[in-house]
């Protein structure tokens, strides 16, 4: 098999188990996510054993995986380098926490969700590729 | 508290550390979503676009594998009207609603470089500050939003 057409599976077997993940644990479901957010309701614990799950399994997955000298399809681990906080980053997380108070969607969910696709799912996906494209054309500065 | 619910929360979990350590392991890449699906949307790059896609085919098709493997696997909180029994739970708004949120979605993950999945899942466990930085943020802004919207406009209900 060429080397691209296995990148592609492994992009597809990556991205169908996020998928089970997501479904698996009702992350697929807005209100088990806005449940969690809602700290003054019936609050729901689900996602931070989602989130805990998440992070402590890929804690241990990346230290495996990085003692490596290369991944198993590319020449090098591609990791961010940045580690100062700057407006870009503050402002952004604070809008897309906002979207997602709003709406109980971040991007994984919403895009996962597509099987079941209604017309505000669709205005969702829709807006959030168009704010992907104002945020390129927002330029960084210094 | 709903054992059964947080138990298949916890396997979700795994499931999507899983993928995260599986992409690293074998592409060399972060799992996040608005960085793998932004840049293949917005920019199409040549020659590394194929998995980008295969990402998100494989995204869409996990929920329907688990709705076809039938059983009621899935975990929705049951509120409101399911779309697809028991699998993909309904937008909790309208689409003026959904319109302004997936803006702001978009906007905030393009701008701030990453969602729950590379600053949560991927970033968190790299230890990176930003990272950290805004997942307490993302999740502090979206707590209050939930606050004001609920308990505040929505008087409680």
């Amino acid at each position: 098999m060429k080397t691209e057409t296995q990148k592609t599976l492994m992009g597809y077997v990556a991205g169908l188990l996020f998928g089970l993940g997501l479904a698996v644990s009702g992350m697929t479901d807005p209100a088990r996510v806005l449940g969690f957010l809602d700290l003054a309701g019936a609050w729901d614990p689900t996602l931070m054993f989602v989130l805990g799950g998440a992070v402590i399994t890929n804690f241990i997955g990346y230290r495996l995986v990085l003692r490596r000298p290369h991944p198993l399809l590319g020449e090098r681990f591609q990791l961010p380098t940045r580690t100062d906080l700057d407006g870009r980053l503050i402002g952004g997380a604070a809008l897309f926490g906002i979207g997602w108070g709003l709406s109980g969607y971040c991007p994984g969910p919403a895009f996962a969700s597509f099987a079941g696709l209604s017309a505000p799912l669709a205005a969702m996906l829709l807006a959030m590729v168009l704010g992907w494209f104002l945020a390129r054309a927002i330029p960084a500065r210094s | 508290m709903d054992g059964m619910a947080s138990l298949q929360g916890l396997i979700g979990g795994i499931l999507i550390g899983l993928s995260a350590t599986w992409l690293m392991a074998t592409l060399g890449r972060i799992a996040g979503i608005s960085g793998i699906l932004g840049t293949l949307i917005t920019q199409r790059p040549r020659g590394d676009s194929a998995w980008r896609l295969a990402f998100l085919l494989g995204l869409i098709s996990g929920p329907v594998v688990l709705m076809m493997l039938g059983g009621g696997l899935g975990n929705v909180a049951g509120g409101g009207v399911d779309v697809t029994g028991e699998v993909i739970g309904a937008p909790a708004g309208g689409v003026p609603l959904m319109l302004a949120a997936g803006l702001l979605v978009g906007l905030g993950t393009g701008l701030g470089s990453g969602c729950t999945s590379g600053h949560g899942v991927c970033g968190l466990a790299r230890l990176s500050p930003r990272s950290l930085a805004a997942t307490v943020i993302f999740l502090v802004a979206a707590i209050v939003t939930v606050f004001v919207v609920r308990h505040v406009i929505g008087g409680g209900a």
